[in-house]
């Protein structure tokens, strides 16, 4: 189950992802995201309510990095659990997403890149 | 005709003047009506036919035959009048014996044919009566050699006696309901003409009455009862079709609603798709309240779109109905449902001034799901009542049914072929796997994989490139199902090319995932780790592509530690900056050390408070039984597992690999 919330702070752009993202909910972001990336250019997703991820959500993620990039779109994940964090660890997406604690440093990270 | 022959032999009998027994030709005519009765009683019995109009038609045209003899003889009688013949007694008789024969033959097959009608629907008290009937008649018939005259009381008790049993037969005309209006109006024709040969008849008798010497049939008893009842019956024939002719048209409505809710509910069987059912369900509501044009409205939710099918109207004059529904006045909504929404609700609508005055509106649900509305119109005012309504309720309920069967079949046919294509790749998966390990001199080595239901891709295999220098991989593709698979089937096919090529665990990585950029879908990756064990030097040099670390147990130290060190999942950077998310770690071990390879199927296993089985509790499973065997070690996780997580089925893949190293052995 996966609940996605959206709403603009200044120029960001928030999603907040509740629940848990698996093969079958993460199409729900999939979408989401596919849909946002085409206006916005400051991502944020709060990711505090989120407890799980599996391999296909972490999928989600990993296929808009390239298309970020040549867009110049800026995305920021804060408030990652440790146990969302380490999934994203191990894979090494952490190092080619930036993640966060809060939702400051996010937006100032936003900015500064 | 054996009839015929009677007559022959009867009127020959009379023609003899003297010298006969004065019974014989009342014998005779006993013999002749009881065989009539016989022959007619077999010959229609035989007509296997269960169509009364064309029995009626039989007895019409047995009528109109014998009409036309008698009118003949009655020509002939008026040809001979002036002659001398025509007074001689014997000619007389002759031709009134011949006329006797006519008529006695119309009146008994009529009777028989009368009979067949009574028992269209037959009853254990219907043939008793019937039966009594006959044996009265077959009594009175004994009465020719006791002449009763007209006017003496037991000929009116008898004549009274059948009128009265004629009643009592005549209100078995249960055949009159299964005639459509046009039979009936046929029905009601052929009765009059036959009313009035039997009148013609009548009167024919009557007019030799009194010049008979031998038989009057006119005062015959039986012949009299006959057409007592063969009128009777034919009276209340025509008259109770006359009066069933105003509800007739009811009567085919309520059989044609019947046969299309038949087709309705037999769509499945004979063979139609869901079109058909849309297409019968609305034809039969049209017709059955006799709507002026309609419209059904299904939902595709597969396209947002609305299919429409229609009858007598077009798309302008629909938007121009539904223009004119939120003005109309709703007469009644039709629910018992709190919440009056027209939306989930069926109405009628009266409005003013259009040229649709009465619009009926059922919505149509399955399984609780809106699945399209129904919209009948009628040019006239109050133009649905109840029971429109209900047929429309049942016929909407019957469409709902066959549709959801349909929906159903569909849905387990998808499912088999699902669950068909799941096998296969499941089959496919399991056949990737190394069916054992192969045995060292080194070290003992334990592989256990164990799917979930669905399909994922967990992949491992082990290649012994030379005896010092043994090749491990692990590795977890993204995603389940039959992807999954093949998306693993390619791993398999990367790692079998490279390892012979002896590349270090980095430069593997490196052109694997160069090979893999070109294979995997957008959101695919694969996560893998790659290790040469080196029994000379007792080095395991590996590096990690994502996969989970490795875990390694320090027999001297008695203590267990995951290698993380950097790395990336193979696929997501597709181009050739991978490499620096590659590193490479080499451990020294000595025997009795541990190395444990696993997926995350293993310690993302999760209890029913959603708390994962972690590394930790990995860690001091392997440091608790280290110094058992890697099967004895794989057992205990497995099992540790399972009581974890309360089943004995996992969500994801879970792999293990456990290799515990030996004293070299020279």
């Amino acid at each position: 189950m996966i609940t996605i919330e959206t709403n603009t702070e200044e120029d960001f752009y928030i999603i907040k992802v509740s629940g848990e993202i698996d093969a079958s909910s993460s199409i729900y972001l999939d979408n989401k995201i596919g849909e946002i990336i085409k206006s916005e250019k400051k991502i944020l997703v709060d990711c505090n309510d989120l407890q799980y991820i599996s391999s296909a959500g972490l999928g989600v993620f990993m296929s808009y990095i390239h298309e970020m990039e040549e867009e110049d779109i800026k995305m920021v994940l804060f408030g990652l659990g440790n146990n969302v964090k380490n999934v994203f660890h191990i894979l090494g997406l952490d190092q080619l997403i930036n993640m966060v604690e809060t939702k400051e440093d996010a937006k100032s990270l936003v900015d500064a890149i | 005709m054996s009839a015929s022959g009677l007559i022959l032999v009867f009127s020959d009998m009379n023609n003899i003047p003297t010298g006969m027994p004065p019974f014989l030709p009342l014998i005779s005519f006993i013999v002749l009506f009881i065989s009539l009765y016989i022959f007619y009683h077999y010959h229609l019995g035989r007509l296997k036919t269960t169509n009364l109009q064309e029995l009626l038609w039989k007895v019409f045209v047995t009528g109109l035959i014998a009409t036309i003899l008698s009118l003949g003889i009655m020509l002939l009688e008026f040809l001979f009048s002036n002659h001398r013949v025509g007074e001689n007694p014997l000619f007389i008789n002759l031709h009134y014996f011949l006329n006797v024969g006519l008529i006695l033959g119309f009146i008994v097959s009529t009777f028989v044919v009368w009979e067949r009608f009574i028992f269209y629907q037959k009853s254990k008290r219907l043939i008793y009566s019937w039966r009594s009937f006959i044996y009265f008649l077959l009594l009175s018939l004994f009465l020719v050699f006791v002449p009763i005259d007209i006017g003496e009381p037991l000929f009116y008790v008898f004549i009274g006696l059948t009128f009265l049993v004629s009643i009592y037969f005549s209100v078995n005309l249960k055949w009159v309901a299964y005639l459509n209006y046009k039979q009936k109006w046929k029905s009601i024709l052929l009765f009059i003409l036959i009313v009035i040969y039997l009148g013609y008849f009548i009167q024919e008798l009557s007019s030799y009455s009194g010049d008979i010497i031998i038989l009057d049939l006119f005062t015959n008893i039986t012949t009299l009862c006959i057409f007592t009842f063969v009128f009777v019956y034919a009276i209340t024939s025509v008259l109770v079709l006359l009066f069933n002719l105003p509800t007739s048209s009811v009567f085919e409505k309520k059989l044609e609603e019947i046969i299309n809710f038949q087709r309705l509910s037999q769509s499945r069987n004979t063979g139609k798709n869901k079109e058909e059912v849309y297409e019968i369900l609305l034809e039969s509501s049209v017709s059955a309240v006799m709507a002026d044009a309609a419209w059904l409205d299904i939902n595709q939710p597969e396209n947002h779109e609305i299919k429409q099918l229609t009858y007598r109207i077009s798309k302008n004059e629909i938007l121009d109905v539904q223009e004119h529904i939120p003005k109309a006045k709703i007469q009644k909504i039709l629910s018992t449902d709190p919440v009056k929404n027209l939306k989930t609700n069926r109405y009628i609508a009266s409005v003013r001034d259009f040229k649709y005055r009465s619009i009926l509106v059922f919505p149509i649900f399955i399984q609780n799901e809106s699945f399209g509305t129904l919209n009948l119109l009628k040019e006239i005012s109050d133009g649905f009542n109840d029971d429109m309504i209900g047929i429309i309720g049942t016929f909407i309920n019957q469409a709902s049914i066959s549709i959801e069967n349909f929906n159903l079949i569909d849905a387990a046919v998808e499912n088999e072929r699902y669950t068909k294509e799941l096998n296969i790749a499941k089959t496919v998966q399991r056949s990737l796997l190394p069916a054992k390990l192969e045995k060292s001199n080194y070290y003992d080595i334990i592989g256990y994989s164990e799917s979930a239901d669905e399909v994922g891709g967990d992949y491992y295999d082990v290649f012994k490139i030379n005896e010092d220098k043994t090749i491990l991989i692990i590795g977890d593709v993204s995603g389940k199902g039959t992807s999954a698979a093949f998306h693993m089937s390619q791993l398999k096919g990367i790692f079998h090319s490279l390892v012979q090529l002896q590349l270090s665990p980095k430069d593997f990585l490196i052109y694997a995932n160069n090979a893999l950029a070109k294979g995997l879908d957008k959101s695919s990756f694969i996560t893998a780790a790659y290790y040469i064990i080196d029994t000379k030097a007792k080095t395991i040099e590996f590096s990690r592509a994502g996969h989970c670390p490795t875990l390694f147990y320090d027999t001297g130290k008695r203590s267990a530690n995951y290698f993380y060190g950097i790395g990336l999942g193979l696929g997501i950077i597709r181009n050739n900056e991978f490499y620096r998310y590659v590193n490479i770690d080499k451990i020294k071990y000595k025997p009795g050390d541990i190395l444990i390879l696993f997926t995350d199927g293993i310690t993302e296993t999760r209890n029913s408070d959603q708390e994962e089985f972690g590394y930790d509790r990995l860690k001091e499973l392997i440091v608790k039984n280290a110094n058992r065997t890697p099967n004895e070690i794989k057992d205990e996780i497995v099992q540790e597992m399972h009581s974890f997580s309360g089943s004995t089925t996992t969500e994801d893949d879970s792999t293990l690999i456990i290799i515990k190293f030996k004293e070299n052995k020279t």
